[in-house]
This record gives C-alpha cells, structure tokens and sequence, in this order.
C-alpha cells in the first residue's frame, strides 16, 4: 500500500472533498464503460426480435423472454445444422478437461526437474521451451494440419488436444518452474539421504507444497483452451469444432433473419465457464495473467 | 542398473517435452520457412526456389493494407491500452474502499474469448440498431456511428474492442507495479510536502519501467497475433479493410489455398514477433544469470 490519498494540506478540505468527487465519477464512468457491453448483451439476449427493433439499445426488456437462449442452446444454425451451442459446448468441455489435465501435469514434472534436479543443458531446454510461448502460431499452423493428418488425427478431437498439450507445456513448465525454484534445494539433498527417490519426492514433498500454483496453472490453461479459436478453426471439421468455432458461424451465418438476441445468448453461453471461473478464483486467474506476462 | 536409471530419471522426465518442442516448434518452424522458399500452391513443393513468395507477398495490396491495418491498429491498442490502464492503476490506488468490485469490473473482460467481446461489439457498433440508433433517439438525428461498415474507420472500431479487453489487465499489472513502490521514499517525500502529482510523475513512474516494458511486450504480443478479435467484428472486411496479418494468413492458408503466401506471411509475423521479444527474452535471461 502506498498510502498516498490524494491529499492537499487539510487547511482545504473543500478541494479535497471536490478531488475525491472527481476521482469517483472517473472511477464511475470507467465501471459503466466496461460493463455496458455486458449489460447490453444481457438485456439483448431477453427481449423479443420485435421489441429489439423497436426500442434502444440500453433499455431494460419490456417483456423478459428465454426464447432466445433456448434457441441459442439447443436450435440456432451453425451453417447447414441447426442444433445450436450445446454440441460444440460439451466439444470445448470434452477437449478443455483432459488438455488442461494433461499439460499442467507435464509443466508440473517439466518444472520440478528444471528447478531441482538441474543437468548439463537444462538451462538450455528451458529457453527453448520459453521461445516457443512466443511464436506466433500462425508460423506452425501448415505443417501441424499435415502432421495432424499423418498422425490420424485430423478434424479430430483428440487432435485438438493433442495440439493444445504441445503448445500449452512452455506456459506450464514456466509457471511451475517459478514456483519451485523458490522452494529450498537443501530438501531434495535431505530426502536423498534419507533414500528417496525422485518421484518420491516429488509426490510427498513437492505436490503438498503445489496446491496454489496447480489452481494458477489449471485456471490459465482453462482460459487460454476455452477461448482458443485460432486452433479451434483450423484443426475441426463439422462437428468437431469447440464452442468459440461454433459461436462465430451462428453469428455470422448469412442465411435467414439475423437474431440479435440468439447471438448474445449464445455469446454469454460461451463465455460463461471462464466468467464463472474468473467471478469464483479472480485471486488466482490474475497471479496467472502477471505471472504469464511479467516473466514470461 | 537401478542407479543409472535414479541418475538420469529428470532427463527421461523432461526428454519427451523436448522432443515434442524441438519437432513441433522448432521443426516446424524450419518446414515453414522452407515452404516459404518455394512455389507452393494448394499442396507443398520442397524445390527452393528463392524469395518468389515475400515478392509477391511484398507487392500484395492486400498484405500491405494488413501491415498498415497492423501499424495504426498496434500503435493505437497499445498506447491507449497502457495509459488508460496506468490511468485506472493510479486512480484506484487512493484508498478506495470499493477497489475489490471495481479491479473485479475493470478486469473481467480479459477472461471473455475475443469471439465473445467482437460479437457484443459487433452488435453495439451495428449502425442500424446499435449506439447510433440510440443516440439519433435521443433527439440526435443526424449523429452517425458507422465505423465497423466504413473501410476508412473500422480499423478503429477493432482498436476500440481491443482496448475493451486489454486494457483491465494493463491496470492489474501497473497496479501491482505501484504497490511495490518503496512506502517510505514517498512518505519522506510527502513529509517534503511534495505534491501527489510531482511523487508520481518523478518517483513512482519511473521506477516502474520495468513494468512498462512487461506490459509493452504483452500487449505488442497481443497485437500482432490479434485474430480471432478481427474474424468475430469484421470477418476483415469491409472488403479486406480490416485485414491484419493473422487474417491474412489463414485466409491463404485454408480459403485461398496458396501455401507459398500463408507460409512466406507466418514467417514475416514471426520476425516481428522476434524483433520485438528477442531482446527482452535476452535482456531477462542474462539478468537473471548475473
């Protein structure tokens, strides 16, 4: 805490109580410009296609209505299908959950030998790690569809997977990295005397200590594949694509009469897991975020 | 037998990471490169052929409208983005009672998908029921907001949504950047009876350059990768008015069917990419080493 109120000498209190007047309506008028499109998209979302032409923007719905989410749910059109959001939602749960899993595990294992048990060349293998968080994916983009399709993989979901595992490890390793090398090295030499081994000590030393750092990692991983389109886009077909693929087809699909309200349905169905998620542990998703960009 | 295994467990711990980075970022970064050094078309060729493929993409109206898309877009996200998010770090860091809800509102949009927030922005820009239609009803009949339809302005309606995302997480890194300022420097300079804009200006903003270059290199990051943000608002258009580099590629790579641009344009995104984080990687590693 820095402590430092805007404060001229007391002798003034009216410039003070103006000052800290001014400072609210900023700080007011900054919350409304970031929750507007929130709140359009909800009221959007509850009104009829009828009273969204007729009325404004901002205006609270007259007449609440669930049709559209309905819609969005289970009957708005990808394309030619119409079953709305939910297949592609359970697809982005059913890719989300074991690339999450899998890459925290790697970074984890990833981590604890770059931080404790280091060699010749770990230190090299940790920067090569770090340059690939930073390309940019376009540059693997070609050569992993082919490799996607000589593997079987192709259009698949386990492909998908499969791509967000590769591209998720330099994340991971470096977070739990981070973590570990603040742990004290005198532990593992103890515990060696003592007769353990590596994974024993991984398992009854080091995963106690890693609850914090695991819910960091899982949160970012969570985020980054579930708002992911770039991969999702390129590596599906029809009825593999995640839920962001299958958002911006309803949206943009030219046929039939565009439904302002199923769109912003759909659009807060698709981000409601990581909103939930961001309302429920903001603590750890922003450790994340400044650790992911200040270090990495 | 045992012991050789217990001695080299960590490097058979990390061996398949290293395999898996070495052929799917390194060696697939050679591949494109390569390909790029080729005719390619619709499938790859493997006969260099020099750097047909950057002259053509070089000579492309449609390339060079993305990197200038690219530059005003980069600038404007990046410049706005940090001083608002400086601008928010300071206003919420005098003794607010209710800084918890506002960094929670500030800072919510950076968990949406870029396709959730160019959806919402695509429908609050649409000029026929969006701001415009609710500014011409309040009594403003000739007001008019069309940027996301005008070639001209729709580059500004995607820096715009950019800066909606983006700009929270700027304020929760200068924030953490300001609470780490030495407490007792700024008190003996409010003891000098200093004013609060002169302790900003002269000790606290400077000793957060390290935060700036964090947040530049995030955000310049961002920006060059920017994708999904353009596809959901614009789909890159109007026309390709809105075409960024990230665009321009995939539309090479999976609607055009022109292998040589896509590659030859991921390899130009790259070196900006390299230009830019390179020297900060460097700078960090060696830091960290001394």
């Amino acid at each position: 805490m820095t402590d430092l109120a805007l404060s001229p000498p007391l002798s003034r209190p009216w410039g003070r109580l103006a000052l800290r007047w001014l400072l609210f309506t900023l700080l007011g008028v900054f919350a409304l410009f970031y929750l507007m499109p929130l709140f359009v998209m909800v009221t959007t979302s509850l009104k009829s296609l009828e009273e969204i032409r007729t009325g404004s923007l901002i205006a609270f719905p007259r007449e609440v209505t669930f049709e559209a989410w309905k819609t969005a749910w289970s009957g708005a059109c990808t394309g030619i299908q119409c079953e709305g959001l939910r297949p592609y939602f359970w697809n982005s749960v059913v890719l989300a959950i074991p690339a999450v899993l899998i890459s925290t595990f790697v970074g984890a294992m990833n981590g604890y030998v770059i931080a404790q048990w280091r060699f010749r060349g770990a230190n090299l293998i940790f920067s090569l790690l770090l340059f690939g968080c930073f390309i940019p994916f376009q540059v693997v983009l070609l050569p992993m569809a082919r490799m996607l399709g000589i593997l079987g993989l192709a259009g698949s979901i386990p492909g998908l997977i499969f791509v967000h595992v590769i591209y998720g490890i330099g994340f991971t390793t470096l977070f739990f990295r981070n973590y570990y090398v603040t742990i004290p090295s005198e532990l593992v030499k103890a515990a060696k005397v003592d007769g353990a081994g590596f994974f024993r000590i991984f398992w009854s030393i080091f995963l106690p200590l890693s609850l914090p750092i695991v819910v960091v990692t899982v949160i970012w991983q969570f985020t980054q594949i579930w708002n992911d389109f770039l991969f999702g886009v390129s590596f599906s077909q029809a009825g593999t694509q995640p839920v962001t693929v299958a958002l911006n087809n309803i949206v943009n699909s030219t046929t039939g009469v565009k439904e302002y309200n199923v769109d912003m349905a759909a659009a807060i169905i698709a981000a409601l897991p990581t909103l939930i998620v961001y309302v429920v542990a903001g603590k750890y998703f922003i450790r994340g975020l400044t650790a992911g960009s200040v270090k990495g | 037998m045992t012991e050789w295994l217990e001695r080299h467990v960590p490097k058979m711990v990390l061996a398949p990471s290293f395999v898996a980075v070495l052929i799917f970022v390194y060696g697939f970064i050679i591949w494109t490169a390569w390909v790029s050094l080729t005719r390619s078309r619709l499938l790859p060729k493997y006969e260099i052929e020099g750097f047909i493929q950057y002259e053509r993409l070089f000579a492309s109206p449609r390339w060079d409208t993305a990197m200038s898309n690219l530059v005003v877009f980069g600038v404007l996200f990046i410049v706005i983005a940090m001083v608002l998010g400086l601008l928010l770090a300071i206003l919420l860091d005098q003794n607010i009672r209710t800084e918890g809800a506002l960094r929670t509102i500030y800072l919510y949009p950076m968990a949406l998908s870029m396709i959730v927030t160019g959806t919402a922005w695509k429908w609050i820009m649409n000029p026929g029921l969006g701001i415009e239609n609710m500014v011409r009803g309040w009594g403003f009949e000739n007001f008019s907001f069309d940027w996301i339809i005008d070639p001209d302005m729709a580059i500004y309606a995607v820096v715009i949504a950019g800066i909606w995302q983006s700009s929270g997480f700027v304020m929760a890194l200068f924030l953490a950047g300001l609470r780490s300022v030495d407490g007792e420097i700024i008190k003996a300079a409010q003891v000098d009876g200093i004013p609060t804009w002169r302790i900003y200006s002269a000790i606290i903003i400077p000793s957060m350059a390290p935060i700036f270059l964090s947040a530049f290199i995030v955000l310049a990051h961002l920006a060059i990768k920017s994708f999904d943000l353009v596809i959901a608002l614009t789909g890159g258009g109007p026309g390709y008015a809105t075409d960024l580099p990230a665009t321009y590629m995939y539309a090479m790579a999976f609607s055009r069917g022109d292998i040589g641009q896509a590659a030859s344009s991921a390899m130009v995104m790259m070196a900006v990419v390299f230009a830019i984080v390179v020297p900060y990687l460097y700078s960090e590693l060696r830091a960290k080493r001394d």
